[in-house]
Order: structure tokens, then C-alpha cells, then sequence
């Protein structure tokens, strides 16, 4: 993957294989969008370029989530959250290996990636939070 | 006061709950044939010139090209039919829709209405279709439920404002309340606060009780232009404001949470087309999709200050006879949620309520009304205002 690469969702996922959090940085506005796009949701500026986020973020919510959808029931119940990287650029995701009443809004998380490759699309790994 | 954008001469909804053995089109039957029952004076098959409905998802009955399906068991057809589809806002759209039709001239008298079947399915799958409406790459792939995206809402405005499990507990106790009054809503049942805070977890804060309803259901209204409304009913419900914004299909992508702006934006438009403001709505039928939501919309819309939904409900401003009476229908909660559905059986709720018919859980003197629709993680907001017309 290089920073040539369109800023699209699945290349964003093709560069969490490489473990690496990418979003895109607007050349007209400088504001960060993730998930990347081509269009600048501020400005409407078609000059977005890929830039690499912190792997570090606080916790902006959070939820622990007991009835899920089918796919997810093996690991119900399971603590998801939304996390800020920098100002405006945020990603929603499991929490793992933390206690749900050690969960607490804008405590610092950290990002990781899965190694297996899942069968359906869009066929890449997960990211998830975890302490940094 | 504004002149109206459209007027409405009728409305009828089916029973909402699990209707074993119907198909969606036969629950919009029922709506219809109630509407039509009620305005005596049109002759729907030679008079109504067209339909909109609002359905969300061909899942449940795997089952899609849906409109002409209702127009068909509605006895419409050849007339044309559209749908829309806004996720939990498809039907508030679909009046939006039919407003426009009427207020061109290219359709004179129509059928407006929602429509889902949901309780053929497990709760987990139901769960997986309802989710379809969020973000697919971003929050459906990482196990985040719509229960989920409103907990997290949940979690932020109490850590913000302070708001407590047992004010959105009491929201539950009083759309129960008001659901025992209504014979269409799906459930009528007393639960008290302690029931509330001991039901089952689905997403923390959010538990069982919490959460509205899975329910199988249709609602509809006929709708025209203020002067063919006169001949037709001697009670009409004129529309007086519609607004509608749209926010990030994400919950993730917006800067605020614990505000829901799209309802403020789609409320703003509505009031200003009205020329009214919140402190002159009689009564308001709120999507109460979960607790919590309810509080925010009455943040939202003005009902009271950013952050104070929770006293609000503590003063019980928000029952019949109080300030400002909400979901009177007994809302989601405990009316049920057929989510097509949703946005016109609120508008029916106005209908019966500004026309006098709404019984024991009738308003007194109620001339205003307001209804707001949200559609997904209120990614889609639709406020509409409403007077009982001359």
C-alpha cells in the first residue's frame, strides 16, 4: 500500500493489514476525515491526501452490548466505543480485554489489528481498542 | 399562523403487534380500509389519485417493488404508487413526499402511509436488519447494534448533563401508561421503574424496557389540498409546518452526541414555515425508539433546555395533563414499532387527538400537535406541525 493509493473505505482496511490507522487530510482546509473519502466533507475540496492517525485516542462513549446480531453472539456480551484520534477524526469499534466498570469516558485507548482475515466481505481484518 | 401545506381528512392504523399470519400488505389493508371507513364522503377507488408509503426493508417478507403491492390491497391500482425509504423515518418522508404532490398540483387526493411486518424473524435477526440502517463498513462490521449506537448516545448525555437510568426509566412508565388507553397499541401493561431497572441488559445503560417495541403494523392518512378538504370532512388536521434534515450515517462521524442537531434543524424549518414555536405545541408524538431518544427530542425541540430532558420527565411535564403531553399514543414503547410504520402512525396519533376522537387519552382543548420522526441513529429527522383546521 502507498499513499497513491484512491481514499477509499477498502483501501483503508488494506492498510490496517500493515497495522497502520489512516484517514485522509484535506489540502484546501487541512481538516482530517476518517473514514477517507475523496469528496472533503468541510470544504468539498477533491484534494484529499492519505496522512497516518495516532494509534493513541480517548474514549468518547461507549456501550457493552448483550444482545447481538447472530455473527457476534459467540463473543456477547462485549464492550464497543467511539474513539477520537485527533479532532474530527473518530472510529467506532470493540473494546477487548478491559473490564465494562473500568470503561470510563475519555480515558485513553489504544488501536489494534486482527491477523485473520475473515471469510466475508469486506474481507479485512478488524481493527479494535485495547489499552495503549 | 401560516396557511396549511396540505390537509388531512382522514387516518386510520391496523392494530400494531405480533399479527401471526398476515402479511404486510394485509395489515395495510386494514389501515386503509379504516381511513376509508372514516371520510364517507370520498370514494377512494374513483377520488384518491395516488399513493406514497414508506417501508423499510424488503427482509422480512423477502419481498421488494412493494408499492404497487399496497396499492393493489388498498383496491388503488391503476393509480400511481411510490415508496420511500428512510430506515425508522420512512413513512415521515413519504408525507414529506405526498406534501410536495399536493402543494404542485400533480396529485389532488392521496393515500399516505407505512408499513412492516417484523416479528416472522428471531429477535437476532431482526436485530442484523434493523442494524442495516447504520454504517455498514464501519459500525454493522464491528458488532455495533442499534440498541448499541443509542446506549452509547446513553452513556455520553448522562456522563454530560447527569441524566440517570431512572429518568429514562420513567420515560417507559409513562409511554406504558398512556399505551393502556390506546386498544391499537401493542402492548397494555403497567410497568413501574423498578421493572424498568431490573429487565434484562441489551446495551448498557439501555435495558429491555428501554427499548421500544418489535411489532407488525400499518398506519395511514388521506391527504389533499385545503379546499377539496372542506368537502370532504368537517374536521380536518391541516399540516402548518414540515421540516427535514440529515446528519452522518454514522454515529461515529459527527462532533456532537448528546444533542440530536438533525431534530433541532428539521424542528427550526417546521416552526418557522408554522410560524408557532415549542411553547405553543398542545401535544407531540416523539420518536421514542429508546428511552433516551425521547429525552433529546424533548431537548431537541425545545421542550425544555439542552440537558434538562431528564427533569423534564421528573416533573411529569410530559404526561396527559401535564405541560406538554408526549406520546400520548403510548409511542413506540408501548404502541409498538413497525418502523415503516412509524411516521404516519404519529400523525394519525395527532389526527385523533386535534379532532377530539383520541377518548381516554384525549388532550383537552388540543389545537396544535407536533410529530417527529428520526430514521436510523437520527441520520434522517422529520418534524411536522399540525391545527385542527376551521
Amino acid at each position: 500500500m502507498s499513499a497513491a493509493q484512491a481514499p477509499t473505505i477498502e483501501n483503508f482496511y488494506r492498510f490496517c493489514t500493515e497495522r497502520k490507522l489512516m484517514g485522509v487530510a484535506c489540502g484546501e482546509c487541512k481538516k482530517v476525515s476518517v473514514p477517507p473519502r475523496s469528496l472533503c466533507p468541510h470544504c468539498g475540496s477533491n484534494e484529499m491526501n492519505w496522512t497516518e492517525l495516532p494509534g493513541k485516542g480517548k474514549l468518547v462513549t461507549y456501550t457493552v452490548i448483550h444482545v447481538s446480531p447472530a455473527q457476534f453472539q459467540e463473543l456477547s456480551p462485549y464492550a464497543v466505543g467511539i474513539v477520537e484520534f485527533e479532532k474530527g477524526a473518530r472510529l467506532p469499534g470493540m473494546i477487548r480485554d478491559i473490564k465494562p466498570e473500568d470503561l470510563e469516558i475519555g480515558m485513553e485507548l489504544g488501536i489494534d489489528f486482527e491477523t485473520t482475515v475473515p471469510a466475508e466481505w469486506p474481507r479485512w481484518p478488524r481493527y479494535f481498542f485495547r489499552k495503549p | 399562523m401560516s396557511n396549511p401545506l396540505a390537509t388531512i381528512v382522514s387516518a386510520g392504523v391496523s392494530k400494531f403487534g405480533v399479527r401471526e399470519g398476515l402479511y404486510a400488505r394485509e395489515l395495510f389493508a386494514e389501515a386503509a380500509s379504516e381511513a376509508f371507513r372514516e371520510c364517507p364522503n370520498l370514494s377512494p377507488r374513483k377520488e384518491i389519485d395516488g399513493l406514497f408509503v414508506g417501508q423499510m426493508s424488503e427482509c422480512y417478507e423477502h419481498q421488494a417493488h412493494t408499492a404497487p403491492m399496497v396499492a393493489d390491497w388498498a383496491g388503488l391500482l391503476p393509480k400511481p404508487a411510490y415508496r420511500t425509504e428512510a430506515a425508522c423515518a420512512s413513512s415521515g418522508v413519504a408525507m414529506r413526499c405526498a406534501i410536495f404532490a399536493i402543494q404542485s398540483g400533480m396529485h389532488d387526493i392521496v393515500l399516505v402511509g407505512g408499513v412492516e411486518k417484523m416479528t416472522n424473524r428471531p429477535t437476532a435477526t431482526v436485530t442484523e436488519y434493523l442494524g442495516m440502517a447504520s454504517d455498514y463498513p464501519f459500525e454493522q462490521w464491528h458488532g455495533i447494534t442499534f440498541p448499541g449506537i443509542f446506549a452509547m448516545m446513553a452513556t455520553a448525555h448522562m456522563a454530560k448533563y447527569g441524566t440517570t437510568e431512572e429518568q429514562l426509566a420513567k420515560v417507559a412508565v409513562k409511554n406504558h401508561e398512556n399505551g393502556i388507553l390506546n386498544p391499537k397499541a401493542h402492548l397494555q401493561k403497567k410497568i413501574t421503574v423498578s421493572d424498568v431497572l431490573s429487565s434484562r441488559p441489551v446495551a448498557s445503560p439501555l435495558k429491555l424496557y428501554d427499548c421500544s417495541l418489535i411489532s407488525d403494523g400499518a398506519s395511514c392518512i388521506i391527504l389533499t389540498n385545503p379546499k377539496l378538504a372542506k368537502k370532504l370532512t368537517d374536521t380536518p388536521v391541516d399540516i402548518v409546518g414540515s421540516g427535514q434534515a440529515q446528519d452522518t450515517l454514522g454515529l461515529f462521524e459527527r462532533d456532537e452526541i448528546t444533542a440530536m442537531n438533525v431534530t433541532k434543524l428539521a424542528a427550526k424549518q417546521a416552526y418557522d414555515m408554522a410560524k408557532v414555536d415549542a411553547k405553543h405545541i398542545d401535544v407531540a408524538e416523539v420518536h421514542d425508539c429508546f428511552t433516551i431518544a425521547e429525552i433529546m427530542a424533548y431537548e431537541a425541540l425545545g421542550f425544555c433546555r439542552q440537558g434538562t430532558g431528564g427533569k423534564l420527565i421528573d416533573e411529569d411535564a410530559t404526561k396527559i395533563g401535564g405541560k406538554i403531553p408526549v406520546n400520548t399514543s403510548g409511542g413506540l414503547k408501548s404502541k409498538g414499532h413497525p418502523v415503516g410504520a412509524t411516521g404516519t402512525a404519529q400523525a394519525c396519533e395527532i389526527y385523533l387527538q386535534l379532532t377530539g376522537q383520541a377518548r381516554e387519552r384525549q388532550v383537552k382543548g388540543a389545537e396544535i400537535g407536533l410529530t417527529q420522526n428520526i430514521g436510523g441513529s437520527a441520520s434522517t429527522a422529520v418534524v411536522q406541525i399540525y391545527r385542527r383546521g376551521d
